[in-house]
C-alpha cells in the first residue's frame, strides 16, 4: 500500500478522534456507565465469589473484563451512528468525490474508533487497579490486554461500519444497540460458565462468542497466563474484526457507487 | 482536443431507476471550456441525477457523457480529478472547523503540507471566512456553509465546477456574493460551471447558456435572451396621466408594435423590435406632449419559456413531489 493510503486512512483516523473528543456524549458515557455497573456489580454480586469453584474471591477482579466490552460496545454506536451521519449529510459523497480509497476511509474510521478504545481500556484498568483488583498477568499482561481491547473496539467498530453502510441511517443504528447489549448479557459476565446452572443460559453463554472475548480478559486479570483463554479471546475477535470488515468492504462498495 | 471536449459533453444519458422510473430521460449536452451553463428545473425534473452521474456518483442507465474530456464511466478518478462539486445541500462535518474541511480536503487530493496550508489560507480569504475559519461549522449560517462547500470544491484547482442549487435557502445578500465568485471564476479563470438551479433569475444573471429540463428531459437550450426571444417580442404597457388622452395614447403607441392585453386603464402593445424602442416611446410621448402615469415593460421570463414548452408555470411546477427516488 501507498504513502498516499496511510496518509488518508491518517487524515480521517484524526478526524473521528477529533469528533469524538468534542461529542461529550460519545466520551463520558462508554466510561461512566461501564464502571458504574462495574461498581454496583462488584459490591451487589460479592457473595457470589463464595460458590464452588469461583475462580477468584474478588468480584471486582472478575467482574473487571466487563466494562471492555461494554466500552467496545459503545464504540460499535458510535462509530455506526458517525459513518451513519456522513451518508446522510452527504459528506460520504464529497469524500467519494476526492482520490479517497474505499478501504481508507473504514480503516481511518476505525483506526479513530480503536485508538478511543485503547484510551477507555487504560481508563478501566487504571480505575480497576486503583480500586484494588490485581494484574495477575503483571505489566506484560496489561499491555496485551491493551492489545486485545484494541481488537475488540477493531472488531466491533466494524459492525457498526458495517450496520451503518447497510442502513445508511443514524436511528437504525442505535436502534440495533440494544440488540447487542443482548449478547452481552446472555454471556459469562456474571458468572463463570461452568457455575451457569440454568442449562438454556449456559448453552447460550457458550454458544455467544463475546464469553471468550471477557474470558480472555478476565484471565489476564485473574489467572495470569492462560493459553487457551487468550487463543479463544484473540480468536473470536479476530474473527468477528475479519468478518465484520469483509462486510463493510462489501457494503461501502454499494454505498460508494462512484465509477 | 478541442475546448469543447475538455468542457461536458453528454449524449442520451439516460438514468433509470428501479420499477421503470426513468429520472433522466436522453440528454444531450455541450458545455464549453469557461462556460457557466444553468441547468434549470423544477424540483424532481433530473438536475441532481445529471449531476451525479456527471461527477461519477451515478452510473448512467445508458448513454455517454464526457466531462473535462475524460469518460465518466472508464474514467472516473480522472473525471474527478478534474472537477470540483458543491453538491445540493452543504454536505459539511458540523463538528470541524472550516480550516479543518480545508485540511481534510486538501490532503485526500493529495495535496502537500505546504501546499494545504496556502491554498487553505488563500481559499478562506476568497470567500471571507478567515475570520471564522476555526469556528466549528455548527456555528455558520447558510451563507457561510455554503461559501465552504464552494471553497472545498476549489481546493484542488478544477477546471470544472458543479453546483447543485448553490443558492437555495440563502438571503439575497449571501446570494448575490456567491454569484459574484461564480462569475469571477469563470471569467477570470477559465472554470467551467454547471449550475443547477430552481430560480429563475439565477439562471437568468449567472449563466451563459441554460438548458430547461423537466421530466428528465431537455425542453429547451440557449442563451437566456435567446429563448426569451424564441417566445415573443417584450410588451410596453403605459397608463395616460389624464384618462381624456387614452385615445391618443393608444395611436401613440400603436405606431411601435401591435395591440396587447393590457390593464384596465392602461394600453399595451407586444413591440415589433426588441425592448430597444422603449427609447423612442418615451422620446415620442415627449414630443406629443403625452403624461404617462405609469409606464412598463414586460419583457419575457425564463418562466414564460418553461410555460411555453411544458404547459406548466416553473414556479408552480416547483411544488410537484419530486420524481428522483432516493438512492437505494
Amino acid at each position: 500500500m501507498t504513502g498516499t493510503f496511510w496518509m488518508q486512512v491518517a487524515q480521517l483516523a484524526r478526524r473521528s478522534i477529533v469528533r469524538t473528543i468534542r461529542q461529550p456524549a460519545h466520551v463520558f458515557p462508554p466510561l461512566i456507565f461501564p464502571l458504574g455497573l462495574l461498581a454496583v456489580n462488584a459490591g451487589g454480586l460479592a457473595p457470589a465469589t463464595k460458590l464452588p469453584g469461583f475462580p477468584t474471591d474478588s468480584f471486582l477482579a472478575f467482574a473487571l473484563a466487563v466494562p471492555f466490552i461494554q466500552g467496545a460496545l459503545f464504540a460499535t454506536m458510535n462509530a455506526g451512528t458517525d459513518l451513519a451521519r456522513d451518508i446522510q449529510t452527504g459528506f460520504l459523497n464529497r469524500l467519494a468525490l476526492t482520490p479517497l480509497r474505499g478501504g481508507a476511509l473504514v480503516a481511518g474510521l476505525l483506526s479513530g474508533v480503536v485508538v478511543m478504545g485503547v484510551v477507555q481500556a487504560g481508563v478501566y484498568l487504571t480505575v480497576g487497579l486503583l480500586a484494588g483488583s490485581g494484574l495477575a498477568s503483571g505489566v506484560g499482561g496489561a499491555l496485551v490486554l491493551l492489545g486485545l481491547s484494541a481488537l475488540v473496539a477493531l472488531g466491533f467498530g466494524a459492525v457498526g461500519a458495517l450496520l451503518a453502510l447497510r442502513t445508511g441511517s443514524g436511528e437504525s443504528v442505535q436502534g440495533l444497540f440494544p440488540l447487542l447489549f443482548v449478547f452481552l448479557f446472555v454471556s459469562s459476565m456474571n458468572l463463570p460458565r461452568n457455575l451457569i446452572e440454568i442449562d438454556w443460559f449456559r448453552f447460550a453463554a457458550t454458544a455467544n462468542p463475546v464469553s471468550y472475548l471477557i474470558e480472555g480478559i478476565r484471565s489476564l486479570v485473574i489467572t495470569g497466563w492462560d493459553g487457551q483463554a487468550l487463543a479463544l479471546a484473540f480468536g473470536v475477535g479476530t474473527a468477528l474484526a475479519a468478518v465484520a470488515l469483509a462486510g463493510s468492504a462489501v457494503a461501502l462498495r454499494g454505498r460508494m457507487t462512484r465509477t | 482536443m478541442t475546448a469543447r471536449e475538455q468542457g461536458i459533453v453528454a449524449e442520451a444519458l439516460v438514468r433509470e431507476y428501479r420499477g421503470g422510473i426513468r429520472a433522466v430521460d436522453g440528454i444531450d449536452l455541450r458545455v464549453a471550456e469557461g462556460e457557466i451553463y444553468g441547468f434549470l428545473g423544477p424540483n424532481g425534473a433530473g438536475k441532481s441525477t445529471t449531476v451525479h452521474m456527471l461527477t461519477t456518483l451515478l452510473p448512467p442507465s445508458s448513454g455517454t457523457a464526457r466531462v473535462g474530456g475524460f469518460d465518466i464511466v472508464r474514467e472516473g478518478p480522472r473525471v474527478r480529478a478534474a472537477i470540483g462539486a458543491a453538491l445540493q445541500e452543504a454536505a459539511l462535518d458540523p463538528l470541524l472547523t472550516g480550516r479543518e474541511h480545508l485540511r481534510l480536503q486538501a490532503a485526500l487530493h493529495g495535496l502537500s503540507r505546504a501546499d494545504r496550508r496556502s491554498r487553505g489560507e488563500a481559499l478562506l480569504e476568497r470567500v471571507g471566512l478567515t475570520l471564522a475559519a476555526d469556528r466549528k461549522v455548527r456555528t455558520y449560517s447558510g451563507g457561510m456553509k455554503r461559501r465552504l462547500d464552494l471553497a472545498l470544491a476549489l481546493v484542488h484547482a478544477p477546471r470544472l465546477l458543479f453546483l447543485d442549487e448553490p443558492t437555495t435557502g440563502l438571503d439575497p445578500q449571501s446570494r448575490s456574493a456567491l454569484w459574484q465568485e461564480v462569475g469571477r471564476l469563470a471569467k477570470e479563470e477559465g472554470v467551467t460551471v454547471f449550475l443547477t438551479t430552481q430560480y429563475l433569475e439565477e439562471a437568468d444573471v449567472l449563466a451563459d447558456r441554460v438548458g430547461i429540463i423537466d421530466h428528465g428531459r431537455i425542453v429547451a437550450e440557449g442563451t437566456p435572451s435567446g429563448l426569451k426571444a424564441e417566445i415573443g417580442r417584450p410588451s410596453v404597457e403605459a397608463v395616460p396621466a389624464n384618462p381624456d388622452e387614452r385615445h391618443r395614447l393608444t395611436q401613440l403607441l400603436e405606431r411601435f408594435g401591435e395591440p396587447a392585453q393590457g390593464s384596465p386603464n392602461g394600453v399595451a402593445v407586444r413591440l415589433e423590435t426588441g425592448t430597444e424602442s422603449l427609447v423612442e416611446i418615451v422620446r415620442a410621448l415627449d414630443a406629443e406632449g403625452l403624461d404617462v402615469s405609469h409606464l412598463q415593460l414586460h419583457a419575457p421570463s425564463l418562466d414564460d419559456v418553461f410555460l411555453a414548452k411544458t404547459g406548466r408555470s416553473l414556479e408552480g411546477a416547483a411544488e410537484e413531489p419530486s420524481a428522483e427516488p432516493a438512492r437505494a
